[in-house]
């Protein structure tokens, strides 16, 4: 776990936060964005939002009046509604870095009927659809603008 | 001091690898220096599952936010646009969307017919051999016989329609409206050595399979192995002129950060819109005070980006998503001048497929269209491939106050003064956007598309970098003349974008290319008094 500038504090707020944007789901039978996997993900992949999500959790710190993690739930879901709606580009760079993490996530993509793989080598299928439909169009007469 | 070369191309990328491919029969001697590097396939986000995220990361567009050591900062905080590229062989066209209009023959005489801006001191007709010359070097698939363009027969098929592509033509066919599959260089068949398309669908950030044609893999291999030398990682600091007021060549940093001196008869930059006013701003004599070849003080102004309006909307059953290409279709149906119009020029319509799974998740929560809590997952599912989007791609007309200068303390990681943009979007444009986020609207709801959703201007949306140093019979009016040579230093030429008079409006690599083997080829033809 590289979590070189983020404090435990800053850690553990991070990962509650975390899974208050993503919840585990059991309708949908999926972990949620605290889950162990994909937050080591996240900590292993702040890279260029590093700053940004250090400045996010010092607000977020700010907003909660100490330790977003140690708050009662219901409190907890106030403050991150609040932080949602002020926390700026820091927070956006935040939440970035954690839905990439989750959403190739590899539960999560067999969740969604997504194979979790790359693009390459097996790619995909895109039907050619039905090229009749641009009849009408081949019909029409030259649009462009004649230029002597 | 290197040995002498017959001539000496700055930029590998679009135009650059056009040019020494053509210029390779004449057996002169050839070099490219290019600030980047090779990449290889690979590399390419899409062999690994981390692909998506590395749009953020090392194939982020935008060069500020991808910070590679081949990377120059730009300073682009004064504009509602903000400039991507890539640095390497093959320039932008590695992360491009291989989408390849043609500028329409009107969008060389836009004085003539519509009274604005001025004419190109070139048209349709002299580039008709060269564009057709480029489609069969870079391998363009599409289908003749689109009304919107004169006669032409591109190489391959065209990508197929998909599903989002047969909701699109059936909307547009309801409201009457023009549209046809896009000319494109992704490779429908096996081509030149190249792999067809297998729809990876992460085509941008280069295509492991290689159907992207990308010059590293279309123009390079050819002109090396007629002679032409490419040397990498050398970043140019500054063309040279010698006591005859000629280009003597260019002084460039090696990866070691070495400085070296490339001494030249002809000198071509190929660095796109703004690296190329950036090098010539940075190139100061006792002659060209103000940056070389730059009497007219035009170098760097009249910057054009292409402003596009996004637009997009879910549907009630999962389309392609990111499966295939992106772009597959175009529209020309408002392209050209309407008086009726509250605008002048006109625009194109690209359309699109979906985005992938983290694209969707990160757009719509910062669009707040996706919640946080336990009702995330519900409403993610009902957008994840539901996504149909279409973009105005909007004319720019050149306005002097839009440009590219040096700014005074930002500088790249070889301490060379780093680019600053200041750019507006004018009157005319905004209306041009309004009225094509209406007609959006009215596309996207033909095809049964809800919950509409507009980015306009797109952020990250300056690929297009044109006309900062304009083509023109007039030297006070102009930086080169109507074959690419500058009219101030008769050795030093420009074949990128910067040279356009006017945008058009659409995508502009095939007419760049196009343009490049043009003035190759009016430097063939008039080699034995080129500098007269």
């Amino acid at each position: 776990m590289n979590n070189d500038d983020l404090n435990p504090e800053q850690v553990r707020d991070l990962r509650v936060l975390a899974g208050t944007i993503i919840p585990p789901s059991s309708s949908y039978g999926v972990p949620g964005a605290d889950d162990e996997k994909i937050f080591n993900d996240i900590l292993r992949s702040l890279e260029r939002d590093r700053d940004d999500v250090c400045r996010a959790l010092a607000h977020l710190a700010t907003v909660s009046g100490g330790a977003f993690a140690d708050l009662e739930p219901v409190r907890r879901t106030e403050v991150a509604a609040a932080f949602r709606e002020t926390g700026g580009a820091p927070l956006t760079a935040l939440v970035r870095v954690v839905l990439l993490c989750y959403y190739r996530d590899d539960r999560v993509m067999r969740s969604l009927g997504q194979e979790p793989r790359p693009p390459f080598p097996k790619g995909h299928v895109v039907e050619q659809g039905d090229w009749s439909l641009l009849d009408p169009v081949r019909k029409r007469s030259p649009m462009y603008r004649v230029v002597d | 001091m290197h040995d002498k070369v017959d001539v000496l191309i700055i930029g590998s990328g679009a135009s650059g690898a056009a040019v020494a491919w053509s210029l390779a029969d004449t057996r002169m001697r050839i070099l490219c220096v290019e600030q980047g590097d090779w990449v290889k396939p690979t590399d390419y986000p899409s062999n690994g599952r981390d692909w998506e995220a590395r749009l953020f990361s090392d194939f982020a567009i935008n060069p500020n936010r991808r910070a590679r050591p081949t990377d120059y900062p730009i300073n682009d905080a004064n504009s509602p646009i903000k400039v991507v590229n890539f640095n390497g062989v093959g320039g932008s066209t590695i992360m491009y969307t291989a989408h390849f209009p043609r500028l329409h023959p009107s969008d060389f005489k836009v004085r003539t017919l519509d009274g604005v801006a001025d004419d190109w001191p070139i048209d349709y007709a002299t580039l008709e051999p060269f564009f057709a010359e480029n489609d069969r070097m870079m391998g363009v698939s599409g289908l003749a016989g689109d009304p919107a363009y004169p006669p032409k027969q591109p190489p391959m098929p065209p990508l197929p329609l998909g599903k989002s592509g047969t909701r699109f033509g059936k909307a547009m066919n309801e409201l009457g409206w023009h549209w046809w599959p896009s000319d494109t260089t992704i490779a429908t068949t096996d081509y030149e050595g190249r792999a067809r398309c297998i729809n990876l669908g992460h085509c941008t950030p280069g295509c492991a399979q290689g159907a992207k044609a990308s010059t590293d893999i279309t123009y390079w291999p050819h002109a090396i192995r007629a002679g032409v030398e490419l040397r990498t990682l050398c970043r140019v600091r500054e063309i040279t002129l010698d006591e005859h007021g000629m280009a003597s060549g260019a002084i460039y940093y090696d990866a070691k950060g070495e400085e070296h001196f490339q001494p030249a008869e002809l000198v071509i930059l190929a660095c796109n819109g703004v690296g190329t006013p950036r090098l010539m701003l940075n190139s100061v004599s006792a002659k060209f005070p103000n940056g070389i070849a730059n009497s007219s003080g035009l170098v760097g102004k009249n910057l054009m980006f292409h402003p596009y309006a996004l637009n997009y909307g879910y549907v009630d059953e999962p389309l392609d998503g990111n499966h295939g290409p992106p772009l597959c279709l175009w529209s020309q149906e408002f392209y050209e001048t309407d008086p009726n119009r509250d605008f002048v020029r006109g625009y194109a319509f690209q359309f699109g497929r979906g985005v992938a799974a983290i694209m969707e998740a990160i757009v719509s929560s910062a669009a707040g269209r996706l919640p946080w809590g336990e009702d995330h997952h519900r409403v993610y599912r009902k957008l994840l491939n539901h996504r149909i989007s279409l973009s105005a791609i909007c004319e720019d007309l050149p306005e002097e106050h839009n440009r590219v200068t040096l700014d005074p303390d930002l500088k790249d990681s070889s301490g060379i003064p780093a680019p600053k943009i200041d750019y507006t979007i004018s009157a005319n444009s905004h209306r041009m956007m309004s009225h094509g986020i209406a007609r959006a609207k009215e596309i996207l709801t033909a095809a049964g598309a809800s919950s509409i959703c507009v980015e306009s201007p797109i952020l990250n949306g300056g690929w297009h970098l044109l006309g900062t140093a304009r083509m023109g019979t007039d030297p006070e009016r102009s930086v080169v003349n109507e074959w690419g040579r500058c009219h101030d230093v008769k050795n030093l030429f420009i074949v990128d974008g910067s040279i356009w008079v006017t945008s058009g409006g659409v995508n502009p690599t095939s007419t760049i290319q196009a343009l490049a083997l043009y003035i190759a080829d009016s430097i063939k033809q008039r080699l034995a008094d080129l500098f007269d």
